[in-house]
């Protein structure tokens, strides 16, 4: 089992969520999230005092899979998200030891 | 036919001449005169409840501005941890003021007295009644509708004062000193300008200055004790190398239109009549608050390089500050000039003085109440005209546009007492209650928020 984490721009989320709807992923979790990565962040203006905001708005997707979809989902996630310029973002994969499923106390694979 | 009109019109003479006859006896001459009474009586009762509907309507749209017009206006621009502090502060004021207004306030401020406050005629409303006050302030309207009315007035000046020290304020010693600022600084200002015989009243004072809503009454002196307390109070915790932006601009936004809105019944009230100053008044006080947007707006532009949606609420509420001393007083044009000064001049204020002497006047109120008001005040002396408010006659001239330029030194005369007044007695509040209650919160306290460590509740929960 391998846990896929994504970091997203929020603009990316939509067309990420059905590319890998279409791969075959059957559940995910999404959070709302703030980050930055090399890209720096933007200033804004509050009564004339300028601020630089560091940590931008971001969308994080997390999936726990089947160690045979990591290229697939990684095609459509790198497919569906990219834009060719800084802030694209960064998927993290690792491995997963367990999975429970609390309905009826399935473990490993077959909970996912 | 032709037989027939002539049928007619003979039973109608028959008819109409024994009514004329009757119109002629001298016993009807009484009746007439009674009708004339009653018809007087009916067009004085007419005026009342015309006037009375405009008032009470007025005095609703005033406390519109404190609430939720004021809180929301404060609540979105300071942090999420200090949301219910900062509005709780505005509602604080709606009750602990009204309750001091009704005791002694109202007496205070409007009471008959000496040059500087009003005596305790009034204590606890006495002699307060449904038919006008025998003090010549409203002729047409109960007497308790000018006193509600006027009642708005006190709630929302200390309410501006809370912008200075936002976010670092005990609850406990900012009601104890919003309550004695109320009647120590606020009633004797009002009764200095409004009450009869006050020393700048337009009416009958000894230097009179023109202040139709309340620009030095409630503008100068909210402003300047803001910037006394800001000056007192120090500054927060982290400031200014901390980002402290607005948690929601939205409510902000929301809270500068209502106050928008809310004015024309503080201004266009002032007329305490349904007259066409009343007209006048809501007329200038719509073109100043709309050219004062705009001059914040330029201002920031050329400044930042964005015209941002703070910057054009804030410049419409600094036209609403400037327009309000002039507001019965001007043409419309003049009061557009008022309002784009007041924007470029509440900008600069905020802008670059506030950065250039480090104070931490957390939401401006001095920036826009100390600074508009004054400007507004001055500029009242300049283009008042008694072909919109004959205030010492018909055909007297009012102000420097009538060629009475010593109207400008009265208005200077009124800004310095007003200055003066909230300086020394803001000071001295402070310090009194300082040392008594305490007036900011522990480091620990601002750290956390007001609202969890003055109110224990949070204006945000996670989760459902």
């Amino acid at each position: 089992m391998l846990k896929i984490e994504a970091v997203l721009q929020p603009s990316k989320l939509d067309a990420v969520k059905d590319a890998l709807l279409e791969a075959g992923i059957e559940g995910m979790t999404i959070l709302e999230a703030r980050g930055h990565g090399r890209q720096k962040g933007h200033t804004e203006f509050y009564r004339g005092r300028e601020y630089t905001v560091d940590l931008l708005p971001k969308v994080k997707i997390e999936m726990v899979v089947h160690d045979e979809m990591k290229e697939k989902v990684i095609q459509a996630i790198v497919g569906a998200a990219r834009t060719g310029r800084i802030g694209d973002g960064k998927i993290f994969i690792s491995h997963v030891d367990e999975a429970i499923r609390i309905r009826n106390d399935e473990r490993g694979e077959t909970a996912l | 036919m032709h037989h027939r009109s002539i049928q007619w019109l003979t039973a109608l003479g028959l008819i109409a001449i024994p009514a004329l006859a009757l119109s002629q006896t001298p016993a009807s001459a009484p009746a007439t005169q009674a009708q004339i009474a009653a018809l007087k009586d009916a067009v004085a009762n007419a005026q009342s409840a015309g006037d009375n509907a405009w008032m009470l309507t007025s005095a609703a749209l005033v406390l519109l501005m404190t609430g939720p017009g004021l809180a929301l206006f404060y609540g979105g621009l300071v942090r999420k941890k200090n949301v219910l502090g900062t509005m709780m502060q505005s509602f604080a004021m709606m009750g602990l003021v009204s309750i001091l207004w009704a005791i002694v306030g109202y007496s205070l401020a409007f009471g008959r007295g000496n040059l500087f406050i009003g005596g305790l005629g009034h204590v606890f409303l006495r002699g307060v009644g449904l038919s006008p006050a025998s003090d010549p302030y409203a002729p047409t309207i109960p007497e308790q509708t000018y006193m509600i009315y006027q009642l708005m007035f006190a709630i929302i000046t200390p309410a501006l004062i809370t912008g200075a020290f936002a976010e670092r304020m005990k609850f406990s010693g900012m009601a104890v000193f919003l309550s004695l600022w109320s009647l120590c600084v606020y009633c004797p200002m009002a009764h200095m300008v409004w009450g009869l015989g006050g020393l700048l009243s337009a009416a009958n004072g000894l230097v009179p200055s023109l202040d139709f809503a309340g620009g030095t009454v409630v503008h100068i002196t909210s402003g300047v004790s803001a910037l006394v307390a800001a000056l007192y109070l120090g500054k927060r915790v982290g400031y200014p190398e901390t980002a402290m932006p607005p948690h929601s601009m939205v409510l902000s936004f929301i809270g500068a239109c209502l106050l928008w809105v809310g004015w024309f019944g503080f201004n266009a009230g002032s007329a305490l009549a349904a007259s066409s100053l009343a007209t006048s008044a809501f007329v200038n006080t719509h073109f100043a608050t709309a050219a004062a947007a705009l001059g914040w707006t330029i201002f920031e532009w050329f400044h930042n390089g964005k015209p941002t949606a703070l910057g054009a609420i804030s410049g419409a509420v600094a036209g609403l500050v400037a327009i309000t001393p002039a507001s019965g007083f001007v043409e419309p044009f003049p009061a557009l000039l008022i309002g784009l000064a007041a924007g470029f001049v509440c900008s600069f204020m905020v802008f670059k003085v506030k950065a250039l002497f480090g104070y931490d006047d957390s939401l401006d109120a001095f920036g826009v109440h100390g600074a508009g008001g004054t400007l507004g005040a001055i500029l009242t002396g300049v283009f008042a005209t008694f072909a919109i408010n004959p205030a010492y006659g018909a055909g007297v001239p009012t102000g420097g546009v009538d060629g009475h330029w010593m109207q400008v030194l009265h208005q200077l005369a009124g800004v310095g007492v007003a200055w003066g007044i909230s300086i020394v007695g803001t000071l001295i509040l402070l310090f009194v209650v300082d040392k008594t209650v305490g007036l900011r919160v522990t480091t620990d306290q601002e750290m956390a928020g007001l609202d969890l460590s003055q109110h224990g509740e949070e204006g945000y929960e996670l989760g459902d």
